[in-house]
């Protein structure tokens, strides 16, 4: 059933992030492939035609593409181990309103936070806590957003951790100070080898920001 | 509260609303339509079901709510599965669920980029719509229907946008049927459906809600 697999990505890529994770969840083997998102490669191009994007799941030749979609694929395919989306209808679709939210909001707010300066920034800040929070509330008392195992919101928020220094130090602020609760969820997580494998050092992310600032001409 | 067990917090117009009221019908499902005033005041149960958003559709069912419309219609399809709106396998599904995202990203932005325009519509948006519209018609190919040769989830998901085509035809000057004639006849044949035909409203009436809606925002 494993066939051959290849994972087109790029490092600090959240969304490749969620793939390695429900992957290393379920102990498949893979290739790793790294895209030089400057120089796109031609089966990169071959295989996303459409958004020309990472990250791109490649499964006996036939690829699957958007994060989302892949973890689900993932999750369908190999069932047997390590399951992440609930078995319940009503609270798989629970699961995909959150995710949904994630995607909506937690890259584009946090992308605001470190392009950004003055008001913007500062409401990028606010908006960005507040959406931590709902999360927060939506975790509750639970050790995992899955329950006891990590599921399908936890793979798919967790990789934002990885750019958290990045952000508090572009933004001024602590994440820590302002969400415990979430900051606990995640060090949970990070004691996960599935997780601590897939998401890249902190400090190596920001230094990647500096580059992308320097890049864009933003001070 | 109602005490009917499926009711949707609907708005005539929202083709997210239509999304959910045609699935419900091709699965022959019984239930309330619940109409929101957008403007004049959300209900109560439309806050307190979607304090996040705010939006319609809500879907309630036995009152659990549930929002978004593609996740609902999901939803629906994993509850009752007769008839199946996605490919039973599971590189068939991906598939199914990337046009949705696709579709979701896109065509209504899209839209919106024309009828929204103050005077002269741009013309990269007119290029942008269509070129959205030409990718849509490639992965149909030769189908019936999105996913093969049964009405299924991308149908579903896509088929109520076009109900504010006609709008945009309208105000960008050029017809989908011109640009697009195999998208064209995936849309009439898709409007044939009765679970489609019984929601979609006619596409006069979405004009006039359009410029009603323009002339509220000042843009005309």
């Amino acid at each position: 059933m494993a066939g051959e697999l290849v994972l087109l990505d790029f490092w600090p890529s959240p969304f490749g992030m969620r793939s390695r994770i429900a992957l290393a969840e379920k102990g498949i083997p893979y290739e790793y492939r790294e895209e030089d998102l400057r120089n796109k490669s031609d089966l990169l191009l071959q295989m996303n035609p459409v958004h020309k994007k990472i990250p791109v799941l490649i499964h006996n030749g036939k690829p699957v593409c958007e994060s989302v979609i892949q973890v689900q694929y993932i999750d369908e395919v190999w069932h047997d181990k390590a399951p992440l989306i609930p078995s319940d209808p009503y609270q798989r679709a629970v699961a995909r309103f959150w995710v949904d939210f994630i995607d909506k909001k937690i890259y584009e707010l946090g992308s605001k936070i470190w392009k950004t300066k003055g008001e913007e920034q500062a409401n990028a800040k606010k908006e960005f806590i507040e959406c931590l929070k709902l999360l927060e509330g939506e975790l509750g008392d639970k050790t995992y957003f899955g329950g006891e195992s990590l599921g399908y919101v936890d793979v798919a928020l967790v990789p934002f951790y990885s750019w958290f220094y990045a952000y508090e130090k572009c933004g001024d602020f602590s994440i820590e100070a302002e969400c415990p609760k979430m900051i606990a969820w995640v060090k949970r997580c990070m004691q996960k080898e599935s997780v601590a494998k897939s998401l890249p050092d902190q400090e190596k992310v920001y230094e990647f920001i500096l580059q992308l600032k320097k890049v864009f001409g933003i001070e | 509260m109602s005490k009917a067990k499926l009711v949707i917090l609907d708005c005539w117009v929202s083709p997210f609303c239509m999304r959910v009221k045609i699935a419900l019908n091709e699965k022959g499902l019984e239930y309330e339509a619940q109409a929101e005033d957008l403007f004049g005041g959300k209900s109560e149960l439309l806050l307190s079901s979607n304090p996040i958003y705010k939006k319609v559709p809500v879907f309630l069912h036995d009152g659990k709510p549930l929002c978004e419309s593609s996740i609902i219609v999901n939803y629906i399809d994993e509850t009752w599965s007769s008839p199946p709106l996605l490919p039973p396998c599971s590189y068939g599904r991906a598939q199914a669920r990337f046009w949705a995202d696709f579709i979701d990203k896109k065509v209504f932005d899209a839209c919106g980029n024309i009828w929204r325009s103050k005077g002269e519509v741009p013309v990269e948006a007119k290029k942008e719509f269509i070129e959205i519209l030409k990718q849509l018609e490639e992965a149909l190919g030769d189908k019936d229907y999105f996913i093969g040769t049964t009405f299924g989830f991308v149908d579903i998901i896509l088929i109520p946008l076009t109900s504010w085509f006609f709008a945009v035809e309208k105000i960008g000057g050029f017809t989908v049927e011109a640009e697009c004639p195999k998208f064209s006849n995936w849309m009439k044949r898709c409007l044939q459906r009765e679970s489609v035909a019984k929601v979609v409203p006619p596409p006069e009436k979405v004009y006039e809600f359009v410029l009603m809606f323009r002339k509220m925002q000042g843009i005309d």
